[in-house]
């Protein structure tokens, strides 16, 4: 079977671009802080899900509404709705991470399919299983601490389906289980759907270097010429001992284009494309060679030429976990 | 309110763990969190320590509970988790996976690691048998206080985090290998040289956060110095105090003696730095704009 490409959109637009240029499945998120990319002038209202949906649906391809944010105490209401709204506008799934809001979607709404975000960070068959007998949960997103032999022990272990990044941000810390964007802003991807936010961003200039500041800290400097890369904490360049350097992470993205004939080898049901943030014609690009890839692999050819260097963040790319000694 | 004692976050030598323990079998706390945290490869050098701690503080009449591991990926992992459910002791999940090996209807504590941050999680972790939730550091006051509500009707008591150097983040790599060029398989135990964690500064000098192999803490100390008076009237059970390497024994008796009312928060807070050897303090995540904030007076 040919795997699943799942695509972000954070327009409408470019939830059409991406259905258009194959994607199997769709993800994005209503516009406020119930998904994990709340970020200004992204995502969808309740009408445009509606029409999103349709327009998917008419085209063969699936929509998933990934509602992943931990909701706050005492305003829980609005991701309740956001499960129900979901399920009105036509849903092929909702995708979800906090356990409360797993029993009240399993309780409430037996009849959305459930997934398992990757910022529930299920990393073993054991939790995974459990979900998938607490709240019926049908797939879960893998968090990016696995390799592909521990990917493949797991779809052994499981019958419940599993997606992995294949292309995009890539998180080095286990996904819903960082606070360090809110120890340095406020502002948190489990409660408030961003990390590193753009609004605790400075560009200092200074004797000559240009210092990118996140809520303060500094968290890389250039050279006043060189290209100053967007502060996300975790690719940060510090010190400890007597080392300065990219301490958890380069300023890296994920590209796993070529493990997907291992993914597919391991029993990988669907492969997913970071980036809600992402352009229409970025999407659009990624999924024709993602489609391309899977299919070549389905029909047993090899993989088509790498395409996707030039869309990669800063033009370096990893494996990230995938590979054992990435830990 | 109560003092809790958390699972040593460290990698120390087996005589510094089990010392620790010894010592605080006669500390004003009421209960303490032992066993591994972090990272499963520490565990075998002080694994014999646990069984003895256990018992001084149970016999010295400490309730005492067992950790579950942060983050629970490889065969070994799991299978040291199920043997957790076996051990006859209260067990603390720090990652879920543990409850998905509990006996059906046990009693357990939820750690700080798990992620509760409303009330339709408390009541579900309430019907599975939770009786004790420490909340997750980065909550701010107005959550801690719902959950806190909420907890009351459940029959849950909640703690929150009161002292020590905050987890901000686990991962699949282990940051101290990568800093010496190792990888995780073969660390060769390159956080034990920092017994509270690797200090981690901007390149423009600025403390910010702490390495522990593949945990990433706040360099600053948590502290809830200025809050008692607030946690206790909204209810919160207890408070959770985090192991350090110096000072910790005097670090429990200080909080001790400031829920009793014989100090104050400015003398805590003061003595806390004394008792440490200079550690920084924040409580921002509480009260504050951001995590890094201290609402007491610049040291």
């Amino acid at each position: 079977m040919v795997m699943e490409i799942v695509c972000p959109a954070g327009t409408p637009a470019a939830l059409r671009a991406a259905v258009k240029a194959g994607a199997h499945t769709i993800y994005c998120g209503f516009a406020d802080e119930t998904n994990a990319r709340n970020f200004p002038g992204l995502n969808f209202s309740r009408a445009e899900m509606a029409e999103g949906i349709a327009f998917a649906h008419a085209r063969g391809a699936k929509v998933l509404v990934a509602i992943n944010t931990y909701p706050r105490a005492g305003d829980e209401s609005l991701w309740h709705a956001a499960v129900a709204d979901a399920e009105t506008a036509g849903a092929d799934a909702v995708i979800l991470a906090d356990l409360g809001l797993l029993a009240y979607a399993a309780g409430n709404h037996p009849n959305l399919r459930r997934h398992l975000s990757v910022q529930a960070a299920a990393a073993n068959a054991d939790i995974i299983n459990f979900y998938g007998a607490e709240f019926g949960v049908k797939r879960v997103v893998l968090p990016r601490v696995l390799s592909v032999p521990e990917i493949a022990a797991i779809n052994k272990e499981t019958e419940i389906e599993t997606e992995v990044f294949v292309f995009g941000g890539l998180c080095v810390m286990a996904e819903g289980r960082c606070s360090l964007s809110s120890y340095a802003t406020g502002l948190s991807p489990n409660m408030n759907g961003v990390c590193s936010p753009a609004s605790h961003v400075d560009y200092v200039e200074d004797a000559g270097a240009l210092s990118a500041k996140l809520g303060g800290y500094t968290i890389h400097a250039v050279g006043a010429d060189e290209p100053a890369p967007y502060p996300t904490l975790c690719k940060g360049c510090f010190t400890a001992g007597e080392k300065t350097a990219h301490l958890f992470e380069d300023p890296v993205s994920l590209n796993a284009e070529h493990l997907i004939p291992q993914l597919a080898k391991a029993g990988v049901t669907a492969l997913k494309i970071e980036g809600r943030q992402r352009s229409r014609s970025y999407v659009a690009q990624v999924v024709k060679n993602f489609r391309a890839a899977v299919e070549a692999v389905d029909q047993g050819r090899a993989l088509p030429e790498g395409m996707l260097a030039r869309l990669s963040e800063g033009q370096a790319v990893t494996t990230g976990a995938y590979k054992k000694t990435w830990r | 309110m109560e003092l809790t004692v958390g699972p040593n976050q460290f990698f120390w030598k087996a005589e510094e763990w089990g010392a620790l323990y010894q010592d605080l079998a006669t500390a004003p706390v009421e209960r303490l969190v032992l066993g591994e945290l972090v990272c499963s490869k520490r565990l075998p050098f002080y694994q014999n320590a646990i069984l003895p701690a256990l018992e001084t503080l149970v016999d010295a009449g400490k309730e005492v509970l067992l950790t579950s591991l942060a983050l629970v990926t490889l065969k070994r992992e799991r299978k040291m988790t199920a043997e957790l459910a076996e051990a006859g002791v209260e067990v603390e999940i720090n990652d879920l996976t543990a409850l998905a090996h509990l006996p059906e209807g046990a009693r357990f504590a939820v750690g700080p690691l798990v992620n509760v941050y409303n009330e339709g999680t408390l009541a579900w972790l309430a019907t599975k048998g939770a009786k004790r939730v420490c909340l997750p550091p980065e909550l701010p006051l107005a959550s801690v206080e719902t959950l806190v509500r909420a907890g009351q009707e459940m029959g849950l008591a909640v703690e929150v985090w009161g002292h020590g150097r905050v987890p901000l983040a686990i991962s699949g790599r282990c940051y101290h290998a990568r800093l010496h060029g190792r990888i995780k398989d073969n660390c060769l135990f390159a956080c034990e040289d920092d017994p509270d964690g690797l200090e981690v500064d901007t390149t423009d000098g600025k403390p910010f956060l702490s390495m522990n192999g593949v945990q990433t803490l706040s360099d600053s100390c948590a502290s809830m110095a200025y809050q008692i008076e607030t946690l206790r009237d909204i209810g919160v059970s207890a408070l959770r105090l985090s192991p350090q390497s110096v000072g910790f024994v005097e670090t429990c008796g200080l909080y001790r003696r400031r829920l009793n009312g014989e100090i104050d928060a400015d003398t805590l807070s003061d003595e806390l730095v004394k008792v440490s050897g200079g550690m920084r303090l924040s409580d921002g995540f509480l009260t504050g704009e951001r995590g890094a904030d201290w609402s007491g007076k610049a040291a």
